[in-house]
């Protein structure tokens, strides 16, 4: 087999698997904007919110440590225990279940029924806003997270590659993983919203207010398990990039990159987002690796977005989005 | 209670099951129901009449809890009831339709249908996760009750159809399956045959009549259309201008003087 197509072979799995953590990121877009009809441009900052929590909770840190001791001059910052990570995640699940209850209370039952554009803007506001409370609470250096997903070359894949082709192909462990996960999370979330009885109340809102009203739904209590599996999805996401690249700020800028995922698989769509994922995923893996080297490299910063401006000309309501059919 | 009254077809109706006490709805400065005074009974087909924009809808979007009146009391089955959301009011056993049409669109017939008996799905979220058997039993029970109302209203053929390719007719004849799922007390059908040609219209009027006649039903329905109106109904409620002008049996409300001038109109001199 020539060398070349060993490579795109290698190349290709890897923005699989890259494209599986962009699908995690816009799935938890998807879930919000399907049913309430707001883009929550807070959902990048709630990753790094809950991959925050989750390892100030592990780590036994006191939140809020520099508030604290501003206000009474003591030098607490642990609390001296570490809490095992399974634990943890439960905690940090109960914290954005919290979130998600305070952010339906305090903004968004207040603009029921206010314009797209007024919702976005206050989810703006919170993104700001919780990434300050993210800062104030936990602090702003890098942390190093570590659930004890395993890491570093897959050296099983590695031998067995080197047998077929010559050629030893590396993939990440916490790829693999995290593909799985995220696997899992849409299988669990697709049985949640077609088996259960609050995943139909979900659907029903998603399709129609009015409707979902009359037949005994509370909005406000659908809203708020929406923004809290939006918030299970975002801890999900900042999971696997936190242990990937570290928590820190710019982990909130994933979100951008969910952007032209969406543009591609539709906002409305969850198989969408997740083919959506692969596509710009593999794209970007393989313009990078085609291209790239004749065009002096870093292709990745730039093709998902020039492709869903593509999709934008050509597929408005990309591949899976409900068809847009305007009466005059 | 008081007892109630026998129809011309020997139907028994029993005791007031909605009461609606000097109702008075503004929207700002437009009064939309001026202090309006009925009551519908166990097992009648009340409906509510009136020129365009008499405050029909309003009326029943009252009764559902949509809109909150400033003044006034609602009695549900002999209690007032206290200020509620639509939702709270709907899982109290009044379900309704909508003048133009409220179906979840991207669901099929069978799932719309479905979320009629949300209600009655008691199993919670973990529960669901581990007692499978329990869930499976109250999912079979919840199947049984919407398939009877799927062969009751004649939309077998189109169960697994998504509802958004279906016709206007059918579709209303989708949400009044979805309330009738619901096993309401009390079913509010805001302008029924809204649209319709003659024969969507004779067969919708014979599915209320066989609703109320199976299930014994208590049913309110709004109509503009009189002729299908008077031929269904046991009592009817005449709405003009946010006033009632008239309330009775089909043929008293026909001969009332108000009401002949307001659908006939007068000659004011």
């Amino acid at each position: 087999m020539p060398e070349q197509l060993i490579f795109a072979m290698e190349v290709t799995l890897n923005g699989l698997m890259a494209g599986v953590l962009y699908a995690l990121v816009a799935l938890g877009f998807v879930l919000i904007y399907k049913a309430s009809g707001i883009f929550n441009y807070a959902q990048g900052v709630m990753a790094l919110f809950a991959a925050m929590t989750l390892v100030g909770i592990m780590n036994g840190q006191v939140p809020f440590a520099h508030l604290i001791n501003a206000i009474f001059g003591g030098h607490i910052t642990h609390f001296g225990w570490t809490i095992p990570s399974f634990l943890a995640i439960v905690l940090t699940v109960a914290v954005m279940v919290l979130l998600a209850w305070l952010v339906q209370v305090l903004v968004m039952k207040h603009l029921v029924g206010q314009e797209p554009i007024i919702l976005f803007m206050a989810t703006i506001g919170l993104a700001y806003f919780l990434e300050g409370v993210a800062d104030l609470m936990w602090g702003s250096e890098i942390k190093t997270l570590d659930v004890g997903i395993p890491q570093g070359i897959n050296l099983w894949i590695d031998e067995k590659t080197y047998n077929i082709f010559g050629y030893g192909f590396f993939i990440d462990n916490l790829d693999i993983v995290a593909t799985v996960v995220a696997a899992l999370l849409v299988t669990g979330l697709v049985i949640f919203a077609q088996y259960t009885k609050q995943g139909r109340a979900m659907r029903a809102v998603a399709d129609d207010h009015q409707a979902a009203l009359s037949v005994g739904i509370s909005l406000n209590f659908i809203w708020v398990l929406v923004w809290s599996v939006a918030g299970f999805v975002a801890l999900v996401a900042g999971i696997m990039w936190g242990t990937k690249s570290g928590v820190q700020f710019s982990l909130s800028l994933i979100a951008l990159k969910a952007l032209p995922v969406l543009m591609l698989g539709g906002f409305t769509s969850i198989p969408g987002a997740i083919v959506g994922g692969l596509i710009i995923g593999v794209g970007e893996k393989l313009f990078e690796f085609a291209i790239g080297p004749m065009v002096g490299g870093a292709t990745e910063n730039w093709f998902a977005y020039v492709l869903a401006l593509l999709f934008l000309v050509f597929r408005p309501q990309g591949l899976f989005g409900e068809k847009i059919i305007e009466r005059v | 209670m008081e007892e109630g009254y026998v129809t011309e077809d020997g139907r028994k109706i029993g005791g007031v099951v909605m009461e609606m006490k000097n109702i008075t709805l503004r929207f700002g400065g437009v009064v939309a129901i001026k202090d309006i005074s009925f009551d519908i009974r166990q097992g009648e087909i009340r409906a509510i009449i009136g020129p365009n924009g008499a405050g029909k809808s309003s009326m029943l979007n009252v009764i559902s809890g949509f809109y909150v009146p400033q003044e006034g009391q609602v009695l549900y089955q002999g209690k007032p009831r206290p200020q509620m959301r639509p939702y709270e009011v709907a899982r109290q056993g009044i379900a309704r339709t909508f003048q133009n049409i409220a179906l979840f669109e991207g669901m099929s017939v069978l799932d719309n249908v479905m979320t009629g008996r949300l209600n009655y799905m008691k199993t919670g979220l973990f529960s669901q996760a581990l007692w499978k058997g329990k869930a499976e039993k109250e999912e079979t029970e919840n199947r049984e009750v919407v398939e009877k109302v799927i062969d009751f209203l004649e939309i077998q053929h189109i169960r697994k159809t998504p509802v958004a390719r279906l016709p206007y007719g059918l579709k209303k004849r989708v949400e009044l399956a979805r309330a009738l799922a619901a096993e309401p007390s009390l079913l509010l059908l805001d302008e029924p045959m809204a649209g319709m040609n003659v024969e969507e219209k004779e067969d919708m009027s014979r599915f209320i009549l066989d609703v109320n006649d199976e299930f014994g039903t208590t049913i309110a329905l709004i109509e503009h259309d009189m002729g299908v109106v008077m031929d269904l109904s046991d009592r009817v409620v005449v709405m003009d201008y946010g006033k009632k002008i008239g309330d009775g049996t089909p043929d008293e409300v026909r001969n009332n003087q108000d009401v002949i001038d307001a659908y006939l109109g007068v000659a004011h001199d």
